[in-house]
């Protein structure tokens, strides 16, 4: 996801004398690194191009104080300032700064960050970002902390700092061997001056001891698997109360009145709370209603189903899928805004042997972390703090600070363990929630607990889309036509008003970086409106894109009677950096300077060739079976999907393998990008099979897992390969959280049409090919 | 009043008989490893034992718990080293980890009934039990590892 919208509902103004002393560091003893707030030095300063991290709100920090800390023990306390929400952040970010330290793993602790991002800099854990971001800042924390403890050493010893060398826990005077550990010198070493960046001696990768090494457990896997690990929903603090809120059930309605009687009769029940609605569009914020205060969550959701509601649904209250769908139709055969144009698309069209034209729905999705949202809040003599599970702790912070009307140096976001992301949780309304109840409460602390209805009638959807593709084939079967209008609801509508087209982010994720060589092409894209909060869902619009295009793709090879690998790498052409920043308007890159992450058509062939060979591309099949096959390149980071569908008598779909490639770059902890590759086959198989969030009246038709579905292990792949394509540090390190996704659905719908002859273009799959 | 047993602990209480287990361990008792998902049944992250049985919590009054023996993850096994909850941290199975305690529990029931289960085994007794993160490929792994040491 890409945001650098948060300061849209806020005023972005910093107090730089904020302080926070980390409880983890704190708690080490000892020490210490990390004493000096002022003048930590920013990687951003360094470097004044707009784009990568430093083009992020914040930038990036390298200033080891902020992020090491050793004890007198030599326990390194290793800061995460990223939120961790199952992609391994909490390991990976903290494993790049110990092997530039030569720390030895064993001995590291993981203290999590709170938010601010002046100490630590940017924390949106979003946007597959943050090895692509930070393995370069954590390499030079790691590295300025060992020369400190070096420098440190040769002080002590009295020798020339190059006489040392700091190694696995220790420093070493190279000729004497003389040794000192990293706890015995923490003290001095921490008097040392940092050293600037271009004084860093950074390892030679070869060097490395964990970097992309594997063999690294996840560094909750103890809390996690014995119940000790903490979520947001499991904040309790000493006379908690705990609150669920009654929130108007459709974007922009608000409480015309209500009754609380029955409600303040339920036993445990302390109290009923309205909470304004804000004004549309409402970025972050929440969206108001009624909060049911109690002892517990359970009186608090009785007495919430005690409530009496009357409510004004307001402008959108007429919002139905299936007429909004044949409006984006529509809309999707009429010439849309041109994003991208190339040759003689109507030459190209007029002049073709064979004309394809499709069109292919994806309906909203919800995220449905398993942990719903949730909130804690606390204010005391005028400071506020909070726990919670965020993706984005500054934005929840600083919304916090706005809403409550306290100075920024007033308020502490702790950020929990998050038990899954998606996205959802870079909205931190429901810490602004658990902010207003709180202060209704004269500070008491209180839990705001989401329900699982809740967090499916009230979510941040997934866009819903339309996708026309037209294409034409010359005689010999060659593409030398492709049109595509895209037409969409766009995130944008949560910040300004009433906006109609997909913005440089959202057409940016696989519409117009399309990377086929076509002669004829013409991209565009049509008007459309939102009548729901739309938001960042992982992999955004990537996932409408690929989905089309991939399929269309595949389309387009069954109707020239070609095999879908030959026909793709055709379509992909030679390998080379396609001219995206000359050829399409507003190139995003999601934020990255193209000359550094160009598209580059090799590295797509090339994943295409190594999944279809580890798949076992042509092999043979039992009946009802069939292979499908998709590649795409987001977030930097190139992906190929190869499933393997099989249809029985009845028209029930099983996948028995999917096989997925990957070259994202360098990794850091090869484990994590498989686990990722994995969950992201779920993922894609889920939304391409089962899930859908539809609206009648305005309001959300599901509710929970027994009507949102999603995928379960009986319906899991067989078995799921992932293939990382080898790397050095010739290319930069890619996304991992969510380029797995977006090819997942194609490769499925691909393989479902060679299994059946069956071409499916409306998500979900469902009951589309079931027998009577 | 209401009396049970949770984790080898007697415990009693005297609130709301129709107030679910789950809310009674996470709000009243602290037992947070326990963990709310849906509410319905219908994912499986409150899943305890009951007795001997894997039940949801989420959808058992605490009166139905008069007299029976709670076991929460907390409660699985003293040192956290139940073979399943080896195999888990060997196989790196949790992504975000929400799930995994109602996972957990719901293959330990399973086990004690099926020591060495086929994967069919593993995917009726665990289909009840949904992981947003995908982690389904590990935990059938997992459970197998689990189960060579029975």
């Amino acid at each position: 996801m890409t945001k650098h919208l948060r300061d849209v509902p806020t005023s972005g103004i910093e107090n730089l004398s904020r302080r926070y002393v980390l409880k983890g560091v704190a708690a080490a003893g000892g020490l210490v690194l990390a004493v000096r707030l002022l003048g930590i030095s920013r990687t951003s300063a360094d470097d004044a191009s707009k784009f990568g991290a430093a083009g992020m709100p914040h930038g990036t920090v390298n200033d080891p104080r902020a992020f090491v800390s050793i004890a007198a023990d030599g326990t390194v306390t290793i800061v995460c300032h990223r939120s961790e929400m199952g992609q391994g952040v909490r390991t990976g970010m903290p494993l790049i700064l110990a092997d530039e330290l030569e720390a030895d793993w064993s001995r590291v602790k993981v203290a999590q960050a709170p938010g601010d991002e002046v100490r630590f800099g940017n924390q949106d854990t979003d946007g597959s970002r943050s090895t692509r971001h930070f393995m370069k800042p954590m390499r030079q924390c790691g590295a300025a902390a060992r020369m400190m403890l070096e420098a440190a050493a040769a002080k002590r010893w009295g020798v020339d700092v190059a006489e040392v060398e700091a190694k696995n826990h220790q420093v070493v005077h190279k000729t004497s061997g003389r040794a000192l550990g990293y706890g015995d010198l923490a003290v001095e070493a921490g008097a040392m001056p940092v050293p600037a960046s271009d004084k860093l001696r950074l390892k030679d990768p070869a060097q490395f001891r964990y970097i992309g090494k594997g063999g690294i457990d996840i560094i909750d896997g103890f809390d996690i698997t014995t119940g000790r690990a903490k979520y947001g929903q499991d904040v309790r603090l000493p006379g908690q109360k705990y609150a669920v809120i009654a929130r108007p059930p459709v974007l922009g309605g608000k409480v015309v009145s209500f009754d609380a009687s029955q409600t303040m009769k339920v036993a445990g029940v302390a109290k009923v709370v309205q909470i304004a609605e804000p004004k549309i569009p409402s970025a972050f914020l929440p969206s108001g209603g009624v909060a049911v205060v109690a002892d517990n969550t359970w009186a608090a959701i009785e007495g919430r189903k005690a409530l009496k509601i009357e409510w004004d649904h307001g402008p959108h209250g007429a919002y139905e899928s299936k007429s909004y769908r044949g409006a984006l139709e529509t809309t999707a055969r009429q010439p849309g805004n041109v994003l991208r144009s190339e040759g003689d698309l109507d030459a190209g069209l007029a002049g073709a042997a064979k004309k394809i034209e499709a069109e292919y729905y994806i309906p909203h999705l919800a995220h449905a972390t398993m942990e719903p949202p949730s909130a804690t809040v606390r204010i005391r003599d005028g400071k506020v703090e909070a726990w919670t599970s965020v993706q984005s702790p500054q934005a929840a912070h600083d919304l916090l600070a706005k809403t409550l009307g306290v100075a920024p140096e007033n308020v502490t976001v702790n950020v929990m363990l998050l038990g899954g992301g998606f996205g959802r949780k870079s909205k931190p309304d429901f810490a602004v929630e658990a902010g207003l109840v709180s202060k209704a409460l004269d500070g008491a602390p209180v839990k705001v607990v989401w329900t699982r209805e809740d967090d499916i009638h009230n979510g941040f959807y997934h866009t819903v889309s339309v996708e026309r593709l037209e294409g034409g084939l010359d005689k010999d079967g060659k593409p030398v036509a492709w049109r595509h209008n895209s037409v969409a609801p766009t995130i944008m509508s949560i910040f300004a008003p009433d906006p109609k087209h997909e913005v440089p982010f959202e057409a940016g994720m696989g519409l117009v970086d399309m990377p086929f060589d076509v002669k004829n092409l013409r991209i565009e894209n049509g008007a459309a409106e939102a009548h729901t909060k739309i938001g960042w869902f992982r992999s955004v619009s990537n996932v409408s894109h690929a989905f089309a295009i991939q399929s269309f793709a595949g389309e387009l090879a069954a109707a020239a009677g070609q095999d879908q690998k030959e026909f793709i790498l055709d379509l992909i052409g030679p390998a080379r950096i396609v001219d995206a920043k000359n050829t399409t308007k507003d190139f995003w890159d999601y934020g990255e300077n193209p000359d550094v992450y160009p598209i580059d058509t090799g590295r797509l062939r090339k994943v295409v060739e190594l999944v279809t060979e580890k798949a076992g591309w042509g092999r043979k099949l039992p009946p009802g079976h069939g292979l499908g096959l998709a590649v795409h390149r987001s977030f930097v980071t190139y992906v190929a999907a190869v499933v393997e569908a099989a249809v029985d008598d009845k028209g029930n779909v099983t996948v028995p393998r999917v096989d997925i490639a990957i070259d994202c770059g360098p990794t850091v902890n090869p484990d994590r990008v498989r686990s990722q590759m994995e969950g992201a086959a779920i993922m894609g198989l889920s939304l391409a099979m089962k899930s859908e969030i539809s609206f009648k009246d305005g309001k959300v038709l599901q509710s929970n897992f027994d009507d949102y579905e999603v995928l379960r292990i009986n319906e899991a792949p067989g078995e799921t390969h992932v293939h990382i394509a080898p790397h050095g540090y010739d290319v930069l390190p890619g996304g991992v959280g969510e380029p797995g996704v977006p090819p997942i659905a194609p490769a499925l719908l691909n393989a479902i049409f060679v299994a059946t002859g069956k071409r499916i273009r409306t998500l979900p799959l469902g009951d589309q090919l079931l027998k009577a | 009043m209401f009396t049970l047993r949770v984790n080898g602990q007697t415990q009693t209480y005297d609130g709301d008989p129709s107030m679910p287990l789950l809310w009674y361990l996470r709000d009243v008792l602290g037992l947070t490893g326990t963990k709310f998902g849906c509410g319905v049944a219908a994912c499986g992250a409150c899943t305890i034992h009951l007795d001997s049985d894997a039940v949801r919590s989420c959808q058992t009054p605490i009166s139905d718990a008069n007299g029976k023996s709670v076991t929460t993850i907390e409660g699985l096994d003293a040192d956290g080293n139940h073979p399943l909850q080896k195999a888990w941290r060997a196989l790196n199975v949790p992504q975000c980890g929400y799930c995994q305690a109602g996972q957990i529990m719901q293959a330990a029931a399973m086990l004690k009934e099926t020591p060495h289960p086929t994967d069919d085994d593993i995917d009726n007794a665990m289909q009840g039990n949904i992981c947003r993160c995908g982690t389904y490929q590990r935990i059938r792994a997992a459970i197998k590892e689990a189960a060579k040491g029975a």
